[in-house]
């Protein structure tokens, strides 16, 4: 069985790398078709360098992934404090609703930001894109903190406060720290949902505030080059670079309370 | 070291009332357990000293201090809690100074009382070490150091040993004993176990339905249950119910029991609770009260033989005899057997 485990796993990698391997590869090809044979070129790094659409675009990707993730790990993470230790009316409905949003497909829910936008006058463009995202990310960090608070004994702050702690000195000193990889990944997972929104981006941008995906997918329609390769590589290599040091330094889990 | 008093306190949870008007007082320095299965209010009187829960009514004292109003963290209280709480970020030396740091105590001091702690249980030059990397009986102790390093005015202490195997426990129940002793801090300690409560405690305080049934040495509370649940809860018992008839108990099937205890008027109905190792198997007739009964099974459990029987009226009791001669009796036989009237003890139902 191991051999076959192993092949299994190797298939499974084999898939999931192969196509962004070869999107990888033929942005370093000279030919504008994606034609084979293979020949070696930067051109299409260095006309990315001069497409000063698609790096706005993809500058402003990162900034709104980036506002994202901090905005909604703060409020996500307050929320998710309030859901695992305080007791109010209301808490079970409440913890309830944060779920569907996850299911709900992302065309049904841009479509009602979109007219809730339009119709209360919040319109569209950066501001418009942020909220959008943020609602969007917020479930995400409830469910990824919240699962990291279970792990988190409540006498540990019961015996901080036995030992002179005020609650809010507990909950710096020993709950915060303990829930910090948590809330790491709750951040990068908030990163990725808004860098990877193609749906919602779509309809709150405007022609003059584009998010990457969306000028993709617009560059994609006027018939494309391998610069499109170019600038998927450069943000797969940072968004990869950002999780491996988040594996290697939060060390997920480890902190936990084994008992 | 400083004597705690509660005074009429009361806790009620929506419309269940969890402790109804205790009043009790733990003497500077005693060692004393609260007993009771759950649900008696045991916990929650604890955590009531503690500041954790505030009462309805009542007041709290610590020393001559009123501290009713004041939260758990200004109390001054050390604590040990089931699951040992060490904070599983910070070394152990860092877990015992945490409380030191809250006071203000740093740098070389703070070093030097932890150090000590450390000492006082026993595990000297273990600072550096995490909570992961030590054994479960080791943490408690770790625990045990950081609760009594800020020298509170009262340690309490919330089944800190159960989450312990039998032989562990044992060892940590003379280690704690011995610290207590040491340091001299009011202790309350609670527990459902009732060998446990009888080894360690100064007093025992039996709790039943949020009331403190009986309080007391241990020794009283064993040998004179004042009511039935009281007998039934700490060790075992036999009951017997009958008339009082000038002066003594007529049981339904006619035999008359002897007590030392006091009784209640003539013609009252009574309950006796006796002891099961009180009990012996003779073969003659004896001064003292004696009932026939029938063996129904014999538990060989190594020291001790225990007879379950059962009187020709269908009344069950049990009886702890001495392994001397191991099991010479069997079941469906039928014995006599006798007990003194000192070791009967009228009880409240």
């Amino acid at each position: 069985m191991k051999p076959l485990g192993r092949i299994y796993l190797i298939v499974i990698l084999i898939f999931l790398y192969t196509p962004i391997l070869v999107m990888m590869a033929m942005g370093f090809n000279a030919s504008p078709l994606y034609e084979l044979p293979f020949s070696f070129s930067l051109q299409w790094y260095q006309a990315l360098w001069n497409n000063t659409v698609l790096l706005t675009a993809g500058l402003n990707s990162i900034i709104i992934a980036t506002i994202t993730a901090l905005l909604s790990t703060a409020l996500g993470t307050m929320a998710s404090v309030a859901l695992s230790r305080r007791t109010f009316r209301g808490k079970s409905l409440l913890q309830l609703m944060l779920l569907p949003p996850i299911a709900i497909p992302w065309l049904i829910t841009g479509t009602a930001m979109l007219i809730f936008f339009y119709w209360s006058g919040i319109g569209r463009g950066m501001h418009a894109l942020l909220i959008g995202h943020v609602a969007l990310a917020i479930p995400y960090v409830v469910l990824v903190v919240g699962t990291g608070f279970r792990t988190i004994r409540a006498d540990l702050e019961e015996a901080a406060m036995s030992l002179g702690s005020t609650p809010v000195h507990a909950f710096f000193s020993i709950t915060l720290p303990l829930l910090y990889p948590s809330i790491l990944g709750a951040a990068l997972f908030a990163f990725a949902v808004s860098l990877d929104q193609f749906v919602i981006s779509y309809f709150l941008a405007t022609p003059g505030y584009t998010t990457l995906p969306v000028q993709i997918y617009s560059s994609i329609r006027k018939g494309f080059t391998p610069e499109i390769n170019a600038i998927s590589t450069v943000l797969l290599l940072g968004s990869m670079t950002i999780i491996l040091i988040f594996a290697r330094f939060a060390k997920p889990g480890d902190t936990r309370d084994k008992r | 070291m400083t004597n705690v008093k509660v005074n009429s306190v009361a806790k009620t949870y929506g419309t269940t009332p969890v402790l109804s008007d205790i009043t009790t007082e733990f003497p500077e320095g005693s060692f004393t357990s609260l007993l009771g299965p759950s649900g008696s209010g045991k916990t929650t009187l604890l955590r009531i000293v503690a500041g954790f829960i505030k009462p309805d009514q009542g007041v709290v004292t610590i020393g001559n201090n009123d501290v009713t109003d004041i939260p758990v963290w200004g109390r001054n209280i050390g604590m040990m809690f089931q699951s040992y709480a060490l904070f599983p970020h910070m070394t152990i030396a860092q877990n015992v100074a945490f409380g030191l740091e809250r006071r203000g105590i740093k740098g070389a001091a703070a070093r030097k009382e932890v150090d000590r702690a450390l000492e006082m249980v026993r595990l000297p030059g273990f600072g550096d070490r995490t909570p992961k990397q030590l054994s479960g009986g080791q943490q408690q102790r770790v625990a045990l150091a950081r609760a009594i390093v800020i020298k509170p005015s009262v340690l309490l202490l919330d089944e800190p040993l159960s989450a312990l195997d039998r032989r562990l426990r044992q060892e940590m129940q003379v280690e704690l004993l011995r610290i207590q002793r040491e340091s001299g801090l009011t202790t309350i300690f609670v527990t459902h176990d009732q060998e446990e409560a009888l080894t360690l405690s100064d007093k025992v305080a039996i709790l039943d339905k949020g009331r403190i049934v009986q309080i007391g040495e241990p020794e009283t509370v064993y040998e004179r249950p004042l009511t039935r649940f009281a007998a039934e809860f700490l060790g075992d018992s036999n009951f017997l119910t009958g008339t009082i008839d000038n002066g003594a108990v007529r049981l339904n099937d006619g035999t008359v029991v002897k007590t030392t205890g006091t009784l209640p008027g003539d013609r009252s109905k009574v309950t006796l609770a006796v002891r099961p190792e009180k009990m012996s198997i003779v073969s003659g007739p004896t001064d003292g009260n004696s009932l026939t009964a029938r063996i129904t099974t014999v538990i060989y459990a190594g020291p001790v033989l225990s007879y379950l029987l059962e009187t020709k009226d269908g009344l069950p009791l049990k009886l702890f005899a001495q392994n001397r001669d191991g099991k010479v009796l069997s079941d469906g036989d039928t014995i006599t057997l006798s007990w003194s009237p000192e070791h009967t003890v009228p009880v409240a139902e």
